[in-house]
């Protein structure tokens, strides 16, 4: 089992989300891609923690879990209080911000 | 030994190419999905063949906090938005940058390629494999981790996660837009309504109660035989539509029929069979036609109903006025 395997389906999982981050218009949507984006950054921490043979990689994962978890929780009440002042969770409304 | 070896070798392969197809396969049912929904299904989906690998990697501890911080609390928090934002809001799926998925998608393959050309020479050595680890103690060892030499990091995740819990409650109370509307208001608003445009003023009907269903999405029907739309809630209607009158009472007629054995006269539609009970049923119909059509014509012919209500409905005195007339 070749560890080069991992690393190539942690870059296709990236460049999925990278390509739902730039293609969708929904922000929840948005969300999810980075999350996908996250969860393939993760995947390589892991595979570098076991092809090196030490933990630090895994512990590394760990944080980024936490920081991935406190992220979604404001961003989704972002999305919740936008919703509530325009009733969509459409992303090109907000360049009428712009005046 | 080498036996064993390739026997975990080898279930390791195959668990990474069953995990692999299935992470590569729902990550695209996350970005092309129309409804959110299904993105959130998706992407569950990819996170938990991800802790399948992470299994696989010998991370045990992070299999576990994969399933229970991503499937159990993130993508829990995401279907708790969806419900409240996002079901009812179809996305259109015209692109508003003309012709800019095209270029994305473009990107997107360059950067897969060169990601993969770019990885695919970085390890050269064999893995090392955590068996070392395993044997000393996995827990102990990633608790040593991070309690010893990463404890600032660690204590500063804390810090993160209230920060974020006391923003998350500022944020999802914010201050009201528009003052808060009371009875006084949405009365007067209802009266409004019904002067302008004859809707009932009233409360909207209760959902209906037939012989096989009782459910919220059962739609009352009318004396007339047709469905009261105003009794479904609109999210109900929008995600199973509103139910027809033959369909309510289909299974009905059909037993009744069986019983009898022969065409039902009672509860036949009144245009069916114009035998006596039937002319109570259309007698029925007209009364019904008869309320319905009251309001909108009184509302639009004549216009005294709304003054008179409004005579005789007397608001309670408001504060504010008073002290605008005392000045």
């Amino acid at each position: 089992m070749t560890p080069d395997l991992y690393l190539v389906l942690a870059a296709i999982l990236f460049t999925i989300g990278l390509v739902g981050f730039l293609i969708r218009r929904n922000a929840l949507i948005l969300f999810m891609s980075t999350e996908l984006m996250l969860n393939a950054a993760n995947l390589v921490l892991v595979s570098a923690s076991w092809v090196h043979g030490v933990l630090d990689g895994q512990v590394a994962a760990f944080f980024v879990m936490v920081v991935a978890a406190a992220e979604v929780v404001i961003g989704l009440s972002i999305i919740v209080t936008i919703f509530r002042a325009r009733r969509s969770t459409s992303v090109d409304n907000e360049s009428l911000l712009k005046g | 030994m080498t036996g064993l070896l390739l026997l975990v070798s080898t279930g390791q392969t195959v668990a990474f190419w069953i995990c692999a197809v299935l992470a590569v396969i729902a990550a695209v049912g996350v970005i092309a999905s129309s409804r959110p929904i299904y993105s959130a299904l998706c992407l569950a989906v990819v996170m938990v063949s991800l802790a399948a690998l992470y299994a696989s990697l010998q991370a045990e501890f992070l299999f576990a906090v994969q399933i229970i911080v991503y499937t159990g609390a993130v993508l829990m928090l995401f279907l708790f938005v969806i419900m409240m934002v996002g079901v009812t809001t179809h996305e259109t799926l015209v692109e508003t940058l003309r012709g800019h998925r095209v270029p994305a998608l473009v990107a997107g393959g360059c950067l897969v390629v060169l990601l993969a050309l770019a990885t695919g020479n970085v390890v050269t050595s064999d893995p090392a494999g955590l068996d070392t680890v395993q044997e000393e103690g996995y827990i102990q060892a990633l608790a040593q981790l991070i309690f010893q030499r990463y404890v600032i990091p660690f204590e500063a995740t804390a810090a993160l996660l209230i920060t974020a819990a006391v923003a998350a409650m500022v944020l999802a109370h914010p201050k009201r837009l528009a003052p808060k509307p009371d009875q006084t208001t949405r009365l007067r608003e209802r009266l409004a309504a019904y002067a302008a445009t004859g809707a009932h003023p009233g409360p909207a009907p209760a959902s209906g109660v037939t012989a096989r269903h009782n459910s919220m999405a059962t739609p009352a029907l009318l004396p007339d035989g047709t469905v009261a739309e105003a009794s479904v809630t609109p999210t109900l209607v929008s995600r199973v539509g509103l139910r027809t009158p033959e369909e309510l009472t289909g299974p009905m007629q059909s037993a009744v029929k069986a019983l009898e054995g022969g065409p039902s006269v009672i509860l036949s539609t009144p245009s069916a069979s114009p035998s006596a009970p039937s002319v109570i049923l259309s007698e029925a119909k007209d009364l019904s036609a008869d309320q319905d059509d009251s309001a909108p014509t009184t509302a639009v012919e004549t216009p005294e109903p709304e003054p008179d209500l409004d005579a005789g409905y007397t608001p309670p005195p408001d504060p504010d006025a008073e002290k605008g007339g005392a000045k």
